[in-house]
């Protein structure tokens, strides 16, 4: 059995909403395999998203300790934890997230201008992820040019041209017809067979799922997994 | 480093251009305005820097433009402490056009070239000046100005001066052309006080004022002081005063438009500041999620702080280079048309140097509130928001 890349344990995640405390992860533990493709269910508000959130190290637990790849996120600071993330978080958001003013390979060289890389190199690694999710000839676009699937496309070039682990994607196909849903989540397969990236994709729709190898519901803060 | 973060920051800019525009439009003016305030100052303040300590300026008390007798020469010469002395009059003079005016003045000659060792005249034509009574000296501005050269003959005009012969046209040669390499006007015509005194028809034996050196720098008050009491209670009493004291003085009257102008360069200024920072303020609101977005790819709150206060800087520096650039093409466009007025009027070194770090302040100023607000943002509150 291969190694844990993620490890949760009582993960209690809390907001204050006016006087009333709202806990949204319930003392929840976790442990995914590296290389897994983990699919996070569950209803609005049941606290994917936030366990998401939690895991790529962009918000921070009420309780609870998080470990990616061996290392303690919780106890990393903010400068610390945003280095981290540079190095080895994808993230893949419901609605692609692009910066519109910038051309296609702008917004994908965006996590490679953190690095101390030479503009050629730069070009080489935007060049290569681009040719990966099959964009090479929309480089030069800006994203109102691009459609769903291609702008879904660019992000996911994005989230991997500075090579990390971990995928982590948010309803990544929430905004996209069947069609290109399908395209993204082949290509979100491909990254996790041939290139061995583990995934964690929070979806809501049951096809998508499919395609993971473990789906975990969550509800109420707490887990419950289908059996394999 | 940072140029690899200059297509980031100008795509920023290009978001709304018509914005950046007329915010940066608005910076180019308020740095126009501070550069030809600048030029302005220049101009009047470098009269005084090259005014001598040691030379004194003997006036009509009641205004310069009273004449005082030529007699008065030789009593001030008496007063001890006291050098040389030159009479000086306003000419009056023109060229072809009378808009064409110049400044030229009758002098001793000789005196005048002691009491002035600054102007730089080659030995013979220094000479030949000296020995030609309707001989002019002129400045190297004049001599480019009109193409003048040694030797020509000129039909110099006065406005206020007719010759005996019912002319107002003297002819003159010019004999040597001076330059001024430490500073000063050189667009100046420099006449024979002889000839000037037994051409004219009117107010013979009287002269506009004196210029008097003084051996001692440290006792100019005194000597100053000195020559009035020696015209006290007649019908033309003197007023005496140092060419610096007098130069600050024409600088001090005038200079309140200048003051006036830097009061309205800084309140442009100070609105300036509150017009980016709004701009720079509705550019962050604007981008939120963006910023959201850069800081979950690993941008740390630094960096994020340092980016917007960098795009801040980049507008005040772009707006201002221009401003500044326009100042100082304007100055080289119109230098021609204020020499009469205001020689010397350009851009100087230190209000360039003092514009670029305006510019940068300006820009970290109106950048600090929303690149800390920036700084400050929560990635999952940011990402939440379109």
């Amino acid at each position: 059995m291969p190694a844990s890349i993620v490890r949760i344990r009582e993960l209690v995640k809390e907001y204050r909403r006016g006087a009333e405390v709202v806990r949204v992860l319930d003392g929840l533990s976790l442990e995914i395999a590296a290389g897994d493709f983990v699919a996070l269910m569950g209803p609005s508000g049941s606290g994917k998203s936030t366990l998401l959130n939690l895991i790529g190290g962009i918000d921070r637990p009420t309780s609870g300790e998080r470990e990616v790849e061996g290392l303690r996120v919780d106890r990393l600071g903010d400068g610390a934890l945003a280095h981290w993330r540079a190095d080895h978080v994808g993230f893949v958001f419901q609605m692609y997230n692009l910066l519109p003013v910038l051309t296609a390979e702008r917004n994908v060289e965006l996590p490679l201008l953190l690095k101390n890389l030479p503009r050629e190199q730069r070009a080489r690694r935007v060049a290569a992820a681009l040719q990966l999710v099959g964009l090479s000839d929309r480089a030069r676009h800006r994203p109102r040019e691009l459609s769903g699937g291609e702008q879904q496309r660019v992000g996911i070039a994005r989230a991997i041209v500075t090579d990390p682990t971990l995928l982590l994607c948010d309803e990544p196909t929430g905004d996209l017809d069947r069609k290109s849903g399908d395209e993204i989540l082949d290509l979100l397969q491909a990254l996790n067979r041939e290139y061995g990236k583990t995934i964690i994709m929070v979806t809501h729709d049951p096809h998508a799922a499919e395609r993971a190898h473990r789906v975990i519901h969550l509800d109420k803060g707490l887990l419950r997994e289908d059996p394999p | 480093m940072i140029g690899k973060y200059l297509p980031l920051l100008a795509s920023s800019l290009r978001r709304k251009r018509l914005r950046t525009f007329f915010t940066i439009a608005s910076i180019v003016i308020a740095f126009l305005l501070f550069g030809l305030a600048e030029s302005m100052r220049y101009a009047l303040q470098s009269g005084v820097d090259v005014a001598g300590a040691d030379r004194l300026l003997t006036m009509h008390k009641v205004s310069f433009t009273q004449l005082l007798p030529a007699s008065y020469e030789n009593r001030i010469h008496a007063v001890d402490g006291v050098v040389d002395v030159t009479p000086q009059t306003w000419f009056g003079a023109w060229y072809q056009d009378d808009r064409n005016q110049v400044p030229a003045f009758p002098v001793k000659p000789e005196a005048f070239l002691r009491i002035y060792p600054e102007y730089v005249i080659p030995e013979d034509q220094k000479q030949a000046w000296l020995a030609d009574r309707t001989g002019i000296l002129i400045g190297r501005a004049i001599a480019d100005l009109f193409q003048w050269k040694v030797g020509d003959a000129i039909p110099l005009n006065s406005s206020i001066w007719r010759k005996e012969d019912g002319s107002f046209t003297w002819d003159v040669t010019v004999r040597g052309i001076f330059d001024l390499p430490n500073g000063g006007d050189t667009r100046q015509i420099i006449l024979h006080q002889d000839y000037f005194d037994e051409a004219k028809a009117q107010a013979k034996g009287l002269v506009g004022w004196y210029v008097v050196k003084v051996s001692d720098g440290s006792r100019v008050q005194a000597i100053a002081k000195q020559i009035d009491q020696l015209f006290a209670n007649s019908p033309a009493e003197t007023k005496t005063s140092s060419e610096r004291a007098m130069a600050q003085s024409f600088v001090n009257q005038v200079g309140n438009v200048g003051k006036i102008l830097g009061a309205i360069v800084t309140a442009v200024f100070f609105t300036m500041l509150l017009v980016t920072a709004n701009t720079m303020a509705q550019s962050v609101r604007e981008r939120t999620n963006e910023i959201g977005v850069l800081k979950t790819l690993g941008f740390t709150n630094g960096g994020v702080l340092g980016m917007v206060l960098a795009e801040s800087v980049l507008v005040t520096v772009i707006g201002g280079a221009l401003g500044l650039a326009a100042a100082w093409w304007l100055g080289v466009q119109f230098e021609p048309v204020f020499r009469q007025y205001l020689p010397g009027f350009r851009l100087p070194p230190d209000a360039l140097i003092q514009g670029v770090a305006y510019m940068f302040a300006l820009g970290v100023a109106a950048g600090a509130v929303p690149a800390a607000q920036a700084m400050r943002l929560r990635i999952v509150e940011a990402l939440r928001r379109d």
